[in-house]
Formats: C-alpha cells, structure tokens, sequence
C-alpha cells in the first residue's frame, strides 16, 4: 500500500477520522460512535503517518463485519486520497437504475384514498384475492394482499437443543436432586427430571430476484419479512439472481414497507438475468456450509430459469439437499394449470427437494407458511 | 512486556511460531494495548486458533480456551458447584450444628472453576473464545457481562473480580449474526489465507527438512486450489499436511504419482477429490 496522507487542511486525526467515519456511515457500514471513539484512541498507538497503519487501524476498528470491507476499502481509497469529501461522500455501491425505483413508491403514496375506500370491504373480497395471481393484480388490489400477508406471520418447525429443562419423565436432574437433597440435610426426597428444550428451527429464504421473478419478488420479500419479524434470530434471507446478497439485517427493520426499501436499495440486481447455480453455490461457500444451512429449513423461491449450467445447479442442491434439514422449492408457475417442472434448473433441482410448493396466491403463500411449520 | 508498535509484535510473534501479515499484527498489538476483546473472523484453516496461541506465549501468559457449543451454559464456561462433594460433607459433618454445616456448604473448595473464572482468577492468562457462533444468544448476553465488568458475581461467594484482566479472542465462523452489543465492544478483524512467501514460511517453519522446491511447489498448487472454487477450499493446516504427506514419501518437489496419491491430505470432499483428479493437469499444470 502506497502512502496517501491526510488531507493537508485537516491535519488533526481526531477531525480526519471522524469525516472518515461519517463517509463510511453514509456508504453503509455501521460505524457509529463506540466504533469512531475506539478508532481515534486506536490511533493513539500506532504512527498516523504510516498509511498501512492508518488502514488496518481503521478497519479494525470501524469495521463489524466481512461486507463491510469492499465498502471500507473503496471510502478509505477515496477519503484519503482526498478526492473524498465527507459531505458529498460517493455512493461506493453503485445503485442501478431499477434498484432506485424499486426503492420504494410507497413512500410517494400516489393515488391512494379513492383506491383504498373502495377495498376497504368485506371478507368475501377477501376470499376472492386469496386465490387471485399475485402477478395479475391491480396497484390497490396487491396492498391489500401485502397487508395480508404481513399477517401471515409464518411459524418454523421446533427441534430438540442441548439445552435441557425442568421437566419430563426419564431423564434425571441430577445437580437440581443434589440441591434438593442439600436443602433437606441430606436425605434423598425428590427425584428431579430434565428433558430437553426445544428452540425454533433456523429458516433460510432465498429469493430468487430476476428479471421473470420480478411479478412475485415482492410478495415473496414481504413473506419473509413476516416471518423474520416472527423469528427474528432464526430467520435468514438472501436474494440470489445474478449475485448473492444478504437481507437479513434490513428485513429487521419493524415496518414491511422500509424493509422492503432497505432491502431493494442493498440488492444491486433486481430482476437481471438468473444463474442460479452460480449463486447458490456463492451462498453455500460463503454462509451455508460454514453453518447457517445446517439443520435449517430452506425456502428457494425461484421458477427455475437457469441462463448457466443446469448441471452446476443440480450439484449445488445435492450439497444443500446434504446440509440443510428440508429444502423447500416454491415455483409460482407450480400453481397454474398444465405445470410440468420442465425448465432445465427445474428438473436438475427437483430431485434434491423434500417439498415442491406454489406461491403465486395468497393462499399458495398460506400452505408455504403450513409447510414451514410442520418442517 | 512492552510493544512499541504492530511491528515489534510481529517480531515477537514471529518468535512464537507465528507469522503474522501487518492487519493481523495491528488487530493483535491494538487488542494488547486497548485491552479490548478481538473479534476474529475467516474461513476455516488461516490461523484464527493459533494466533491466540501465539499471543499466549508472547504475553508469557496461560492460554484458556473456551469451546463453545450448542446449549453452552454458565455451568460449562463459568462455574459450577460440586454437589456430590457438598453431599459427602454433609453426610459427614457434625449433624448438632446445621447451621454452620450449612455455610460451610458454599465454601471456595468446593466450587468448581470453568475457563471463564479460571481467567479471571489465574491472570495473566490469554482466553480464547472458540467458534461463539455455535453458543447461543442467551450465553451471549452472560458473556458480554462477564466481559464488559472483568468480574463475577456468584450469589453465594461473592463478587470475584480479575487480578491482571484477561486477553481476550473471539473467533466465530459466521454461521450466525453474533450480537451487535457483543460486536460493538470488540476490535474487528478478517482473517484472509496468507499470501504465497508467508505460506512458504510458515510451512518451512513447520517442517523445516522438507525440500524448499518442495515446499514452494506444494504452497504454489494449495494457492492455485483456493482458486478452483472447491467445496472446501484448503488452509494452511491442509498445506502443512500435504508437505508433510509429501516429504515422508521422499519427494523434493511436486511430481504426478505421489501428488495424486496423496490429495486426501488437502482435499477433504468426495466432490473436490473427484474434480481435482479430473483436471489434474490443467488445475496444478506440472
């Protein structure tokens, strides 16, 4: 690393690193203040002339996580070449023209009120747009849908931890009957039990984001926000589409419509092509194998067009099929009449999925939720 | 044990078997000097566990480890109560004065010290916190407390408060978002696998009789796998091994039979194996 210097009119490292900071802030790292007060007391002890020093310093400090680090590096190169300017600082995630109108228009509210007096109605309107296509409703129509499935609130199945409790019939307790027996001087009165406790299962969303997902991507995203607003530390969710990225943390965010916003602006692909096989290897190699899809119920929510090797695809759910606890596969076109899993990705995924559900419906949506459940 | 800057650290880890790029350097050297936990994260096999071994013996201190694991309790990383020994001493203390037995019940002898208290207790001591992505949050929460106060408080003793506070290393394999109160506490850093020259050393200072054509070869094809997008790219262990399977048979450099025959040293999946074989050629190119 070559040696850029502070800029010349702010020599003071605490003043330095506190634009530094603000820059990364606004290209998306949480580097908030804890993390700033650690990196200027940091600096205390290495050289601030050393540009190596500086780097690493910085990084460490402000840094929390490995996406944070394309993201440093770039406002580090740009801060400290002085071309940077904390005000102004440049989007380092260079934001697609869809990713921005994606970013949501619910905010602008458009034509709102004669829309919504009309759809405030009975239940039997209700009933009717459980089983209407996602894809074919009108703007006012699918909020109504949205707002429904936010309800949906998916449960995930329970499995035995280590953790154990009170309770059961075989097992003995045997510190909670020592206890027992030294409250009574000694003498053996209660035999404890202890069983194991039980926790949700980890469920990991994959969302298929591509250009001929685009009608149900939505729909999908909102699901799973549901669903990680239920299980907020067993949830998971990542778009795959030409490039892996990673919801989770946006998809915490209590509303749906700011989540979904958040998650649109960090999802640099919307509806490009799809290779599948690509990006479910990325996650495999970066979160899967590593833990997250072990023991876990993953949903792909995919047709299954496959622009690359549908053979890459077929090996990659082999290794997720030998990780994960259950894989479900929701294809929206699985629901309409005459579906036959016939696209290539389709047919090399098919044999690697324990259950093969629709989700173009709200009601599809609701027997995804029943599945989830009972994995 | 005075450390001017990441450099000198370097040095002395250098002296405990460690070799060291400057961002690990720095991470480590910031970690002794701010007296903060380090937080270390990176694909498995580049040295996270060793470095906290190194940062032992450079600090002249015990090394403790914590192996976390699902449904990790306070009982297993803290401590725990050694009832059947607080029953024997029941049964055969003096049964007229209970009430005195009874103190004497929660007496220090017969508390059992887990790594976290033995940290505290036994400083100088380096405590590596092991893969706490595998504990859950529940343990997460009781740690961070351990660890923002240097202190326990156990209800029936008192407060134990750390003489000399521990060095602490965290590593966590990501399999889960760690907290962010846990995180935020911590000095970050991501372990990548070491470049070509720091490979050659590291394995010359693992098996310093094996052949130096050998040596290079071996780190020049491990390089070139990392690249191959395996199943399970390999680490420096798997490099050291694959040397080391090498050198036994007698090899000073990386030849066709014996490195086919001895893939299983660095290659740990059916699939990569398989593929590996496959394009022998085109993958390690002779």
């Amino acid at each position: 690393m070559s040696v850029p210097t502070p800029p010349p009119d702010e020599p003071d490292p605490v003043v330095v690193m506190t634009g530094f900071a603000r820059a990364l802030r606004a290209s998306g790292v949480a580097a908030g203040s804890i993390r700033l007060a650690m990196a200027v007391e940091a600096l205390t002890y290495v050289d601030p002339l050393d540009a190596s020093q500086v780097y690493w310093t910085g990084r460490i400090t402000l840094c929390a996580e490995r996406d944070d680090l394309p993201r440093y590096d770039a406002v580090f190169e740009a801060w400290f070449r002085g071309r940077g300017d904390a005000r102004h600082p440049r989007p380092v995630v260079a934001e697609s023209p869809v990713a921005a109108r994606r970013a949501w228009d619910s905010a602008s509210g458009g034509c709102r009120p004669a829309d919504d007096e009309r759809l405030r109605t009975a239940a039997s309107d209700v009933e009717v747009l459980r089983r209407r296509d996602i894809a074919d409703l009108s703007e006012s129509e699918r909020r109504r849908v949205d707002e429904l499935i936010t309800s949906l609130a998916p449960q995930a199945g329970v499995r035995k931890t280590r953790r154990r409790r009170a309770g059961g019939r075989h097992d003995i307790d045997v510190s909670r009957t020592l206890r027992g027996m030294l409250r009574d001087g000694g003498e053996l009165l209660v035999l404890e039990r202890t069983r194991p406790a039980t926790k949700p299962r980890r469920v990991v969303f994959l969302l298929d984001v591509s250009g001929s997902m685009s009608p149900y991507a939505d729909s999908l995203l909102r699901f799973a926000h549901a669903t990680a607003r239920r299980l907020p530390t067993a949830a998971e969710a990542f778009t795959v589409g030409t490039r892996l990225t990673r919801v989770t943390r946006q998809l915490r965010t209590h509303d749906p419509s700011e989540a979904l916003g958040a998650a649109g602006a960090a999802i640099p692909d919307w509806s490009g092509g799809t290779r599948l096989g690509d990006t479910l290897r990325a996650f495999l190699d970066l979160w899967g194998q590593q833990g997250l899809a072990r023991r876990a119920v993953v949903v792909i929510a995919s047709d299954g067009w496959e622009r690359g090797d549908a053979g890459l695809l077929g090996e990659q759910m082999a290794r997720l099929a030998r990780l994960a606890h259950r894989v479900i596969w929701v294809n929206p076109h699985r629901g309409k009449a005459g579906f036959v899993p016939a696209t290539a990705g389709m047919a090399a995924a098919l044999p690697y999925v324990d259950e093969l559900v629709a989700g173009h419906t709200l009601e599809a949506l609701q027997t995804l939720a029943e599945a989830l459940a009972h994995a | 044990m005075d450390l001017v800057d990441p450099a000198d650290l370097a040095g002395a880890l250098e002296l405990a078997g460690y070799l060291p790029d400057p961002g690990i350097a720095t991470a480590a050297f910031l970690a002794l000097r701010m007296r903060r936990p380090l937080f270390l994260e990176g694909e498995p096999g580049v040295g996270k566990t060793a470095l906290a071994q190194a940062l032992a013996t450079v600090t002249r201190s015990r090394l403790i480890r914590l192996q976390c694991y699902e449904g990790i309790d306070s009982r297993q990383a803290l401590y725990d109560w050694d009832f059947p020994r607080q029953i024997l001493h029941l049964r055969t203390a003096d049964t007229a004065d209970r009430s005195a037995s009874e103190a004497s019940l929660y007496d220090r002898r017969f508390l059992l010290a887990r790594p976290l208290l033995q940290a505290l207790e036994q400083g100088p001591a380096v405590l590596l916190i092991d893969e706490i992505d595998r504990a859950d949050d529940e343990f997460e929460a009781f740690l961070f407390e351990v660890l923002t106060d240097n202190a326990v408080t156990i209800p029936e003793l008192g407060t134990i408060t750390a003489t000399a506070p521990p060095v602490v290393v965290i590593t966590s394999n990501r399999t889960r978002e760690v907290h962010d109160a846990l995180k935020r506490r911590c000095l970050y850093h991501w372990v990548e696998h070491p470049d070509f020259g720091r490979e050659v050393a590291i394995v010359r200072r693992h098996l310093p009789a094996a052949a130096a054509q050998l040596v290079e070869d071996v780190a020049r094809a491990v390089a070139r796998l990392r690249e191959a997008n395996l199943v399970k790219p390999p680490g420096i262990a798997e490099t050291i091994d694959w040397t080391n399977a090498l050198h036994m048979l007698g090899a000073s450099c990386l030849e066709s039979p014996a490195a086919q025959d001895t893939l299983g040293a660095v290659l740990k999946y059916r699939e990569d194996l398989v593929r590996v074989r496959r394009e022998f050629a085109a993958l390690l190119g002779e």
